[in-house]
C-alpha cells in the first residue's frame, strides 16, 4: 500500500507541472506497478492455496495409512501424555525416567539331612541356609546415565537371616566413564571383583539355587567386592580381549581370604575353629599401596562358529590377609574360567542352547605364626599341643588349596533349563593339620574349612517368562571325615520393573 | 584365523610360520607398479638389514589381481631371509590393487616373527597403534537386524563395512550378547537400531562395554530407525501381566514399505552427515531404493486387494503394520499374550475363532513352533504360511525387496487357495 501511495503522490506532483507527455509516461508507469503489484498479490495467494491443500493432504494421510487397524490399539498412540492423577501408581520405567529401577526377589524352601546347613553344606552367604524357608534376597537395582560422563548403578539387598534378624547390604554403589579415550573404562565405588564368572554376577543370575564351593571357600560366602576402582581397557585385537586392574580395600567380610576379620554371615568361621586354626585378627591397616587388594583379569572370546562363543578368562587376586603376628602375610588367589555356549540359528526367547562353563582356582595363603598361649592368658579356650600339653604354637607356613567347578545347562526348550554340576574343593595338608592338637577335648585332625570336599547338582528350572522363574535343585553333598548329605531346594523368583539387559 | 583384509588396513596371523602381519596402504599413491608380482623391500632385523627381492603368490586363488575383498600374499617365502632373527620387519613394496585397494599404488607389509614374550608383547603394541591410526577409508557400520542390514546395504553400497548382529532366523528379542559384537560397536562409525525396545534385552549392555562415543545416544552415528514412524499398540498403562509388551509400541514396524522408506532417510541422513564426500553417493542411492519401493508397492497392493479385509493368525502378533499397509486383519494369535507360549484352553479358543471368521492361513516366523500352528491347521483346514520379518529368514530372500515380494506372494497364493 505505502508504494501504491507514494506512487499517488507522485501523480499530483506531475499534474501540477502541467506536461502532459511526463503525465502520460507517468500513468503509464502507475498501471505498471499496480500490475505487479496485483500479479504479487495473486502469486501469494495461490502459493498460499497450495500451502493449505498440502497440509490437508497431510493430515488426512495417517487416517488414510490406517485403514484396517485395530481401533482399541490406536487410540492411546494419539492421546499419549494423559495427566497423572495422585491416584494412579507411580511407574518407572526405561526411557521414561533418569533412572531404570528393578526389584528382584529370591527365596528358597528345602530342606537336608545335614544338621550344619548354614556355613556347613551351603557356604554362600545367599544359600538357603535352614530347613524350611529362606529369603535368598530382595535385591534393589537402580540405574542410569548420571550427565553426559558417568553411568551410575547401585545393587542394595533388603535379607532376613536364619534368626529372623533382618540385614541390609550394599552389594554395588558405583559410578562408570561412558566414553574416555583409548578404549579404556574407569569404574568406581563398591563393587562386585571382576574375578571369574561368577562373582561378578548377582544371585539372581546364577544358574544354581547356591554359590559353587569355590568361590564360596576362597572368595568369600558373599563373594569377593569391597570400595575400589578398576580400569578396563578393550585391547584393539579384531577379536574381543579385555584387560582389568582393579585397586580395592582389603579389609571387611566382602575380602574373606584377605583382611577378614574372620567373621562373615553365613561363613564357615563363625562356629567352630577359626580358619587354618588361628584367629585371623592381625589387622595390620594400611601403610601403603601393597596393603590393598589388587584384582587383574584378561578374558577374551572367539566366535568358534556362527552357533557357538567361546570366552576364556585368567583372573588373580593379591594382596595382605590379617593371620599371624609379623603383619607381612598375603594371600594370592589365581583363577581359570570357560564359557562355551551354543545357541540353536532358530532360537526362540533364547531356547534351545546349551551352555558349558568352568572355574578353577588355586589360593596360597600365608598363615602366620600363632601362640594360642595367649588366649590361653586371656582366659580363652585355647588348642592344646596334645605333645606338650601346652596350649599350641603354631609356625608360619604356606597353605595351598585348589578347587573347581563345571557346569553344564541345556534349555531343552522354550523356558525349560536342564542343568547339572559339579563341584569339588581340597587342600594339601598343612603342618599344623599333622601336629597333635585338640580343642575342647576332642582331637583335632584336617582343618574342616580345607579339607576335601564334593558336590553334584542336578536342577531344572522353569522360566514362566523372562521376569519369574522357579528351580528344583538336589544336592549330594561328600565332605571327607564328615560323611555324605542330601539337600532338596526350591528356588522361586519373582523380577519387578526394569531388568537390565544380560552381560554374556 | 580370519583373514580379512579392508581397504586400507589389515592385521593377520599365522599360526604355522608364527609370523603376525600389520599392514597398511598409503591414501596417496607416489607411482605404479612396475610389475605386479615382483615384490621388494627391507628386511630390518635387530642387528641387520637385508633387502628382499621375490615373487609373491597369491594365497588364495590363482593370478594377479583377485577380485573379491580378500586378497593375501604368501609371505613364507620370505621367511628364509629372517629366520635366523628374533623378530623382523619386512617392509614389502606391494601393488596397492592386490591388497584389496582401488587404483594402483604402493602398500606397506611388515612381518612380525613372534618366538618370545617381549617379541609378542611388542607386537600387540604394535597393533594397537596400527589400528588407533587407521585412516578411515569406509565407514564401519553396525546393524542390528538383517531387515535394517538390507536397507543399510542398499544405501551404503561399497562405501561402507557391514555387520548384521541378529540372524534373520532366530527370535530378535533374544540376541546373545557376544562379546565380538563388543569389538564391532567399538570400532563401529554407525550404529542402526530399531529403537523400539525390541533389542534392549542384549543392546543396552554391548554398548556400554564398546566405549564408544560415535554410536552412543544422541551421537552422530547413533540412527535411531523408528524415529518419525507411527508406532502402533503403544500402551497408555505398563502392565506385564498382559505379555511381554513394549512401552514404546510394537516394534516390528519394518514389514511396512512406508516405514522402510522412513528408515532409508534416515540412514542416507546419518552416512551423508558422517561421510560428506559420498553424500551425493548415499542420497541417489535412497531416492532409487524408496522409488523402486514406491513402484512395488502398488504391485504388491495390487496383489493382496482381492483378499481386503480377510483373516489371518499369526504366532505372535508382529504383523500389525503388515496387515494395515494391505488391507489384512491379523487379530487371532497362537499366543495368548506376546511372549507366553500357547496353552490348550488358548488355542481351542482361536481355533473357534478361526472358524467363526473364516481365517484359513496360520502364519508362522521360522523361530517359532510350527508345530503347535500345523496341530491348529489340522483342526481347521487352515494352511500353515512359513514367514519372517527379515531377509534370509525364509529361503530366497535375500534383500528387503525380495522378503516383501515373498511375503506379498505366497499369502496371496495361500489366501486364493482357501478361497
Amino acid at each position: 500500500m505505502t508504494v501504491l501511495a507514494s506512487a499517488l503522490g507522485l501523480d499530483t506532483c506531475v499534474l501540477q507541472a502541467q506536461e502532459t507527455n511526463e503525465v502520460e509516461q507517468l500513468k503509464k508507469q502507475l498501471q505498471q506497478m499496480q500490475e505487479n503489484f496485483e500479479r504479487t498479490q495473486r502469486e501469494h495467494r495461490q502459493q498460499m492455496e497450495a500451502l493449505t491443500q498440502k497440509l490437508d493432504a497431510l493430515a488426512r494421510q495417517p487416517q488414510a495409512g490406517a485403514t484396517t487397524t485395530v481401533a482399541a490399539a490406536e487410540s492411546p498412540a494419539e492421546s499419549p501424555s494423559s495427566s497423572w492423577r495422585p491416584s494412579d501408581p507411580i511407574r518407572v520405567g526405561r526411557g521414561s525416567a533418569y533412572m531404570d529401577i528393578g526389584l528382584v526377589g529370591t527365596f528358597a524352601v528345602g530342606g537336608s539331612t545335614a544338621d550344619d546347613i548354614e556355613g556347613g553344606t551351603q557356604l554362600g552367604g545367599h544359600d538357603p541356609n535352614q530347613r524350611g524357608f529362606t529369603i535368598q534376597g530382595v535385591e534393589l537395582n537402580l540405574m542410569g546415565a548420571i550427565d553426559p560422563y558417568f553411568r551410575g548403578n547401585a545393587n542394595v539387598l533388603f535379607g532376613v537371616d536364619s534368626e529372623g534378624e533382618s540385614f541390609v547390604e550394599l552389594e554395588e554403589a558405583w559410578l562408570e566413564t561412558i566414553s574416555l579415550p583409548g578404549n579404556l573404562q574407569v569404574r568406581a565405588g563398591q563393587y562386585l571383583t571382576e574375578f571369574g564368572r561368577v562373582n561378578t554376577q548377582h544371585p539372581h543370575s546364577w544358574s544354581f539355587v547356591d554359590s559353587p564351593l569355590v568361590n564360596a571357600r576362597f572368595l568369600g560366602p558373599d563373594g569377593l567386592r569391597n570400595p575400589g576402582a578398576r580400569l578396563s581397557w578393550l585391547i584393539p585385537t579384531p577379536f574381543y580381549s579385555e584387560l582389568f586392574l582393579g585397586v580395592q580395600n582389603s579389609q571387611g567380610e566382602t575380602a574373606a581370604s584377605f583382611r577378614s576379620s574372620g567373621h562373615s554371615h553365613g561363613g564357615e568361621e563363625e562356629e567352630g575353629l577359626p580358619f587354618a586354626y588361628r584367629h585371623p585378627d592381625n589387622d595390620r591397616g594400611v601403610g601403603g599401596i601393597g596393603d590393598m587388594l589388587f584384582t587383574p583379569r584378561l578374558a577374551t572370546s572367539f566366535d568358534l562358529t556362527d552357533n557357538q562363543v567361546l570366552l576364556l578368562g585368567a583372573s588373580t587376586a593379591f594382596g595382605p590377609n590379617s593371620s599371624g603376628m609379623t603383619g607381612d602375610t598375603t594371600t594370592e588367589i589365581y583363577g581359570l574360567d570357560m564359557t562355551w555356549k551354543w545357541k540353536s540359528p532358530n532360537a526362540h526367547a533364547g531356547f534351545p542352547f546349551v551352555m558349558w562353563q568352568t572355574e578353577a582356582m588355586l589360593r596360597r595363603y600365608d598363615a602366620g605364626m600363632f601362640d594360642w598361649q595367649e588366649e590361653a592368658d586371656a582366659g580363652e579356650e585355647a588348642i592344646i599341643d596334645d605333645d606338650t600339653t601346652l596350649p599350641a604354637t603354631l609356625s608360619r607356613e604356606t597353605l595351598t588349596d585348589y578347587g573347581f567347578y563345571s557346569q553344564v545347562l541345556w534349555g531343552f526348550r522354550k523356558g525349560w533349563v536342564a542343568g547339572l554340576r559339579y563341584d569339588f574343593v581340597d587342600g594339601e595338608e598343612g603342618d599344623y593339620e599333622k601336629m597333635n592338637l585338640s580343642f575342647d577335648g576332642s582331637t583335632l585332625g584336617r582343618d574342616p574349612e580345607r579339607n576335601q570336599r564334593w558336590r553334584l547338582s542336578p536342577n531344572l528350572t522353569w522360566y514362566p517368562s523372562e521376569f519369574s522363574k522357579i528351580r528344583l535343585q538336589y544336592n549330594y553333598d561328600e565332605r571327607r571325615d564328615i560323611g555324605s548329605d542330601h539337600s532338596v531346594w526350591l528356588q522361586f523368583e519373582f523380577l519387578l520393573g526394569a531388568h537390565a539387559a544380560h552381560k554374556f | 584365523m580370519k583373514i580379512l583384509i579392508p581397504q586400507q588396513q589389515f592385521t593377520t596371523f599365522s599360526p604355522l610360520t608364527m609370523n603376525f602381519i600389520v599392514g597398511r596402504c598409503p591414501l596417496t599413491l607416489p607411482s605404479p607398479p612396475v610389475g605386479e608380482r615382483v615384490a621388494e623391500g627391507r628386511v630390518r632385523g635387530l642387528r641387520r638389514e637385508i633387502l628382499v627381492r621375490g615373487i609373491l603368490s597369491p594365497l588364495r586363488g590363482e593370478g594377479i589381481p583377485m577380485e573379491g575383498p580378500c586378497r593375501f600374499y604368501d609371505y613364507r617365502q620370505l621367511s628364509a631371509h629372517y629366520s635366523s632373527m628374533q623378530s623382523a620387519r619386512v617392509r614389502l613394496l606391494l601393488p596397492l590393487r592386490s591388497l584389496g585397494g582401488r587404483g594402483e599404488g604402493w602398500g606397506e607389509v611388515r612381518v612380525f616373527r613372534l618366538r618370545s614374550l617381549t617379541t609378542f608383547l611388542s607386537l600387540f603394541v604394535a597393533a594397537m597403534f596400527t589400528f588407533v591410526s587407521a585412516a578411515q577409508a569406509r565407514l564401519n557400520v553396525v546393524a542390528t537386524t538383517p531387515d535394517l542390514a538390507s536397507i543399510t546395504r542398499e544405501i551404503g553400497g561399497d562405501k561402507i563395512e557391514l555387520t548384521t548382529m541378529a540372524r534373520p532366523t532366530e527370535d530378535p528379542h533374544f540376541v546373545d550378547a557376544r562379546p565380538s559384537f563388543i569389538v564391532k560397536l567399538n570400532k563401529a562409525d554407525v550404529l542402526i537400531h530399531g529403537g523400539a525396545e525390541l533389542e534392549s534385552g542384549w543392546l543396552p549392555k554391548l554398548i556400554e562395554q564398546a566405549r564408544n562415543a560415535r554410536i552412543i545416544s544422541a551421537a552422530k552415528g547413533d540412527v535411531n530407525c523408528c524415529e518419525g514412524v507411527k508406532m502402533r499398540e503403544v500402551p497408555d498403562q505398563l502392565d506385564r501381566s498382559k505379555g511381554d509388551i513394549h512401552a514404546k509400541g510394537n516394534p516390528h514396524y519394518l514389514v511396512d514399505p512406508e516405514n522402510a522408506k522412513i528408515v532409508a532417510h534416515h540412514i542416507a541422513d546419518a552416512f551423508s552427515n558422517l561421510d560428506a564426500v559420498n553424500r551425493e553417493f548415499y542420497v541417489a542411492k535412497a531416492k532409487a531404493f524408496n522409488s523402486s519401493l514406491d513402484a512395488k508397492l502398488g504391485e504388491w497392493q495390487a496383489k493382496l486387494v482381492p483378499f481386503k479385509g480377510q483373516q489371518l493368525v499369526a504366532y505372535h502378533n508382529s504383523w500389525v503394520y503388515f496387515a494395515d499397509r494391505f488391507g489384512l486383519k491379523i487379530e487371532l494369535f497362537l499366543e495368548p499374550k506376546p511372549g507366553i507360549p500357547p496353552s490348550p484352553s488358548h488355542l481351542a479358543g482361536v481355533i473357534a475363532k478361526m472358524k467363526e471368521t473364516g481365517a484359513r492361513v496360520i502364519i508362522v516366523d521360522p523361530y517359532l513352533n510350527r508345530k503347535t500352528a500345523e496341530t491348529v491347521a489340522r483342526s481347521t483346514g487352515a494352511t500353515v504360511v512359513d514367514v519372517a520379518q527379515f531377509p534370509g529368514g525364509v529361503k530366497g530372500t535375500d534383500n528387503y525387496v525380495a522378503l516383501l515380494d515373498y511375503l506379498v506372494n505366497a499369502l496371496a497364493n495361500a489366501l486364493a487357495e482357501k478361497k
